[in-house]
């Protein structure tokens, strides 16, 4: 229950994020750690800020970088803030940014804090490809080397089938089974039809749309200023002359023969960034930032990775409403993360069963009616695109714009995440 | 003992240099008595075996020899005796019986280095402060204590010439890599390192040489490669310098006979150069010059007590074009602020944010910057098509298109937008402050900041202040234009300001005399060899025609006749010529480079080339310029005709020779200009009449400058 945190309420107090442009097009060159410092850099300039006044971030990413393990702590490091803000990467596969931003609100309401910034950031453009282990041995033997007949000796070693890379698959460690393999489970075994998956894609690409039309998309959108080629300033996955015919057209992408899932309702491979302000309400006040929305409360759960694995917000988002104290019927507007429509729709339909909420969750009546009028209102993820670590930052700073905007009381956050998890968190205003 | 601290250590005896009452340590004549019986005392001592020579100052080894000192000599005499002493001393310590190890941490220049140079062996920190270097041609005289000889046995005759004919210092990383710094090590170990060295070389420990790759067995170790060397190192001098500066020519000349004839020899001509040198006129120039910047540095732009200088951290730049992003661009590498560029567009930022990521870049190219200062500066600098950031901002800069209208339209913008403590600047060349600062409700904090183009190389900075400029204003934007390593003067806010007011008779008549039909090369070159960097028709091409043919515009409605425009370059204009940029000016130019005279210009004025005597292309450029000048000073436009001076030869190049325009007047003295200007005034027109206060002075016999 809320009530169980004596602390300060936590502000969202704004943030920007990067354009989210698909793997492998736009931002291809830049990696994941340069994505959340510019990101950053422009929150400072777009609120304002005093970097002196931050006391701590948190940024999720998915996939590190090698070289940057704790991109947090070089986002931390830019000169526009001291050096002693320490920082923390967070790893929630999906909702690893809200994860950040649920530590920094967790650092503040227990007065560890009064100012954090919280984001994330993925390339999947610069995914690391690795080298077989027999490869990575022997040139890890001659670095170790002393002679030149040594040397020549490891070199004469390898063969062609050394070099052969191993590319991490987005693949459940513990089941071996893809993303894209579930979300096809999850169709079957909850009857979501192909058509019902296409048009909910085919929806969230005509909010999001419209969304970038009028402003209330592109407003959140710090541009990058790269090196070479154009500025960038808009997400490059969103589609204004999708049909569902054409969608239709599409093969399935995960069972060629009996799937429903495709590329077209399916979240795409995406690079991106995002950081969001969060403040203590006094700081904020006292500061003369205007809060965009409180954080109510938030929760995580976990279920079987064997079981259908995406189905995490069913379980968290009930938490998350009692933590809050209140009931989805006062949810104004609801963000959902939507990795695959069949995703979004498996959930939608737990939340509506009673059958599930007894079975499941032990509890006598369903979570609620989603009204699909104020879900995702500016579209999702299928549209948008999916930066593993920085969708959370987007989807906190759409829901508090948006509520401020239609004036509405509380939020509802829900996303799904790899490793059976689920995340929620209500956000309210006032 | 005061100045020298000795303690000995198990047969090691440690020299503490640390001069009293200076934060720097230099070669002073106390210094001088005091070292010589101590190096007899140390020669004597049987306990001490090896000497290790430190200093005791902070980030500091030694600064050079004592310039007040050199700047009191009367005569060559004088001069001789000072140098013969210096070299002297410097022979005593290289040929001391025992072994002296010098250990080096911070600057270590001129006498310090040539000191150094004569110790058995060098050890330096990897500190960022610790810079070696021998500058004495930059204050026209030339390496007198044995630099010219150790150097380049040393290092070899390419690498000491380098150093020595321009004047560098460089980082001991770099001596370290050319072979003058036997050790390189961090700050904590160096004595440590140093005492070591001493006790093996003690021990009889010969450290061995480093050998020079292929080209310095070519070019360093056979008469001939010298001979190359030389001659090519002489070229290069005449071309930098056309022969206005004779140190380099002389410390070449000190190193070649060093070199052929020993180095005893050596020593002579360096003494004989020195004596003559510094006693001579350039060098006296340029050690005013040296003198005048450093008490610039310390200028706070102010008269009597300074107000607090506001920290400036974050600043805007308004107007990313070529000015704009050069400005961005410099404020972040040189004075490390976050930096905000502004436009209208998107693209024109991208575009600003990219020419100021590049200043850093060829930096990082150069290796000035490492990848990881790179990396750091790189973030500070951002832009933007809203006001984001305008909040944070403690100054911003506007450099937007040059109209009245616009530019008020922009300040009345920023001041709704920023804090009421932020200093609010116009980067105008035309415009007088004061106009732009009306359309303001806090007209006390709009200054202006004159940058010159390209601003990252250019050394000059114009801080102009209004009648209602407030002081903390003022030294707010003198501080952070030095931060960003400009010389800084402050100008009063009359049309042209200071350089472009004295620039404007002079381009006028270099225009003028093309009309008259006068070679352009002619003009061109009789101001090169005067000594300025490029000739004025060069510079109109430079500048771009338009933009001087609307300054001149404005400096002829403020000042009337004396500056009527030419009327040529309206016609030039008109005929698409705009100067380098569009390709097509007074020269022609092809793919970016130079190609010559274009010859159909004098269709464009409907002239035939007609040459004149060089010397009359000089005088009526010259003095066109000086006049102007003495009648500014009389407008109180620069505080001080040292500041005149300064800005004139870092902001146009006034040969630096020379000492500055009013120097110059002073030299020439006042009545002999007026009498100068009354003859050109008679031949080419009333333009040239003296300035009142030229005729006040040479009355009354007074100059410029109170005394040398």
């Amino acid at each position: 229950m809320n009530s169980s945190r004596t602390g300060s309420r936590v502000a969202v107090v704004g943030g920007c994020r990067s354009p989210f442009c698909k793997s492998g097009t736009l931002l291809k060159d830049i990696p994941a750690v340069d994505l959340a410092r510019r990101t950053t850099v422009e929150l400072i300039h777009r609120l304002n800020l005093n970097g002196d006044l931050v006391d701590e971030m948190f940024f999720g990413q998915v996939v590190p970088s090698v070289l940057t393990p704790n991109i947090a702590r070089e986002v931390s490091l830019l000169p526009q803030f001291p050096a002693s803000i320490p920082a923390a990467s967070v790893n929630r596969a999906c909702a690893s940014a809200n994860s950040a931003i649920a530590h920094g609100a967790d650092q503040i309401q227990n007065g560890y804090a009064r100012v954090v910034i919280a984001g994330g950031a993925e390339s999947l453009s610069n995914v690391p490809i690795l080298h077989s282990k027999a490869f990575s041995e022997t040139l890890v033997a001659l670095s170790r080397a002393r002679t030149l007949s040594q040397r020549l000796k490891l070199i004469a070693g390898i063969r062609p089938k050394h070099l052969v890379p191993v590319a991490p698959a987005i693949a459940e460690p513990s089941t071996g089974e893809t993303m894209g393999q579930s979300a096809e489970k999850m169709a079957k075994e909850n009857k979501i039809s192909r058509e019902d998956q296409d048009s909910f894609a085919l929806r969230s690409h005509r909010m999001a749309a419209a969304g970038t039309e009028d402003g209330r998309i592109t407003a959140e959108i710090a541009p990058l200023l790269p090196d070479r080629g154009d500025p960038i300033s808009t997400d490059n996955g969103i589609r204004t002359d999708s049909t569902l015919e054409q969608m239709a057209k599409l093969r399935p992408a995960f069972d060629r023969k009996y799937g429903t899932v495709t590329a077209a309702n399916s979240s795409p491979l995406t690079d991106g960034a995002s950081a969001v302000l969060l403040m203590s309400e006094d700081t904020a006040r006292s500061l003369g930032y205007p809060p965009l929305a409180f954080i109510r409360s938030y929760a995580v759960a976990a279920l079987d990775p064997g079981d259908q694995l995406l189905m995490g917000p069913a379980y968290a988002v009930p938490k998350a409403l009692d933590r809050a104290g209140i009931t989805w019927r006062e949810l104004g507007l609801v963000e959902m993360h939507e990795a695959f429509a069949a995703q979004v729709l498996s959930n939608i339909q737990a939340f509506e069963s009673t059958k599930f909420a007894q079975e499941r969750l032990g509890r006598s009546e369903a979570v609620g009616r989603v009204n699909r009028d104020t879900l995702n209102v500016l579209g999702g993820s299928l549209a948008i695109g999916h930066p593993f670590g920085a969708t959370g930052g987007r989807i906190t700073l759409t829901l508090a714009n948006e509520m401020v905007r239609r004036d509405v009381q509380f939020g509802l956050i829900s996303v799904c995440a790899q490793g059976g998890m689920g995340f929620a968190m209500v956000l309210e205003r006032n | 003992m005061t100045i020298f601290a000795t303690d000995t250590q198990d047969g090691i005896a440690r020299v503490i240099f640390d001069l009293p009452g200076e934060s720097v340590n230099k070669i002073t004549a106390e210094v001088r008595r005091e070292l010589d019986p101590l190096l007899s005392q140390l020669r004597g001592d049987a306990n001490v075996r090896a000497i290790v020579l430190m200093s005791g100052k902070q980030d500091n080894f030694i600064a050079g020899a004592d310039i007040d000192e050199f700047v009191k000599l009367k005569s060559s005499d004088q001069a001789l005796q000072l140098v013969r002493g210096g070299q002297q001393l410097v022979n005593r310590l290289g040929q001391l019986d025992k072994p002296v190890v010098a250990a080096i941490h911070g600057a270590c220049l001129g006498g310090g280095l040539e000191t150094a140079l004569a110790c058995a062996y060098r050890v330096a920190t990897n500190h960022p402060k610790t810079q070696l270097g021998l500058p004495e041609v930059q204050l026209g005289i030339l390496p007198a204590a044995g630099g010219c000889q150790r150097l380049p046995r040393l290092i070899g005759a390419r690498a000491a010439l380098d150093i020595i004919l321009a004047g560098k210092v460089v980082p001991a990383r770099k001596a370290y890599r050319l072979g003058f710094v036997n050790e390189l090590v961090p700050p904590a170990i160096l004595e440590e390192t140093s005492m070591k060295a001493a006790r093996k070389l003690a021990d009889g420990w010969k450290p061995g040489r480093r050998k020079g790759g292929l080209a310095s067995i070519l070019l360093d170790k056979n008469p001939l490669g010298r001979r190359v060397v030389f001659s090519t190192a002489e070229k290069q001098v005449w071309k930098k310098t056309g022969g206005h500066y004779p140190a380099p020519l002389a410390a070449l000349d000190a190193i070649r006979h060093g070199l052929t004839h020993g180095l005893d020899a050596g020593l002579d001509r360096e003494a004989k150069h020195f004596a003559e040198l510094g006693v001579g006129e350039i060098s006296r120039k340029l050690v005013q010059i040296f003198f005048a910047t450093t008490a610039m540095k310390k200028d706070t732009g102010v008269e009597g007590p300074s107000p607090d200088v506001k920290q400036v951290e974050n600043v805007t730049v308004v107007g990313a074009g070529f000015m704009g992003a050069g400005i961005a661009g410099t404020a972040v590498l040189r004075a490390g602020v976050d930096l905000r560029l502004r436009d209208t567009n998107l693209d024109r930022v991208h575009q600003g944010v990219r020419a100021a990521r590049k200043i850093l870049k060829d930096r990082l190219k150069r290796r000035r910057l490492t990848k990881y200062e790179y990396r750091r500066l790189e973030a500070l600098v951002s832009g933007g098509t809203d006001p984001s950031g305008l909040g944070r901002s403690d100054l911003v800069i506007e450099a937007v298109f040059e109209d009245i209208d616009v530019k008020h339209q922009v300040f009345r913008d920023l001041e709704s937008q920023v804090r009421d403590d932020c200093v609010l600047a116009s980067n105008t060349s035309t415009i007088p402050i004061a106009r732009i600062a009306a359309a303001t409700r806090q007209p006390g904090r709009v200054i202006g900041m004159h940058f010159f183009s390209p601003v990252e190389k250019m050394p000059l900075l114009e801080v102009i202040v209004t009648d209602h400029t407030e002081p903390w204003v003022t030294v707010t934007s003198v501080d952070i234009g030095r931060r960003m390593g400009k010389t800084v003067i402050v100008v009063r806010d009359r049309p042209g300001f200071w350089v472009n007011r004295i620039l404007s008779p002079y381009l006028n008549e270099a225009g003028r005399m093309v009309k008259e039909g006068v070679p352009i090369e002619d003009v061109d070159r009789s101001m090169k060899r005067f000594g300025f960097p490029v000739g004025p028709i060069t510079l109109l091409d430079e500048v771009g025609l338009d933009v001087a043919h609307k300054a001149s515009l404005v400096m002829h409605e403020a000042f009337g006749d004396r500056l009527t425009p030419i009327d040529g370059l309206v016609r030039m204009i008109d005929d698409n010529r705009l100067g380098r940029k569009n390709g097509r000016g007074f020269y022609r130019y092809e793919k970016g480079k130079r190609k010559g005279v274009d010859q159909s210009v004098y269709d464009v004025f409907n002239v035939d080339a007609r040459p004149v005597p060089d010397a009359d292309i000089e005088k009526r450029l010259v003095f066109a310029m000086l006049n102007e000048a003495a009648r500014a000073v009389e407008e109180g436009v620069v505080r001080s005709p040292r500041d005149g001076d300064i800005g004139a030869i870092f902001g146009i190049g006034y040969p630096p020779f020379l000492g500055g325009p009013l120097r110059q007047l002073d030299d020439l003295s006042a009545g002999h200009a007026v009498d100068t200007l009354e003859r050109l005034a008679q031949a080419y027109g009333e333009r040239f009449a003296p300035a009142p206060v030229l005729r006040q002075m040479a009355d009354s016999n007074l100059r410029f400058h109170p005394n040398n």
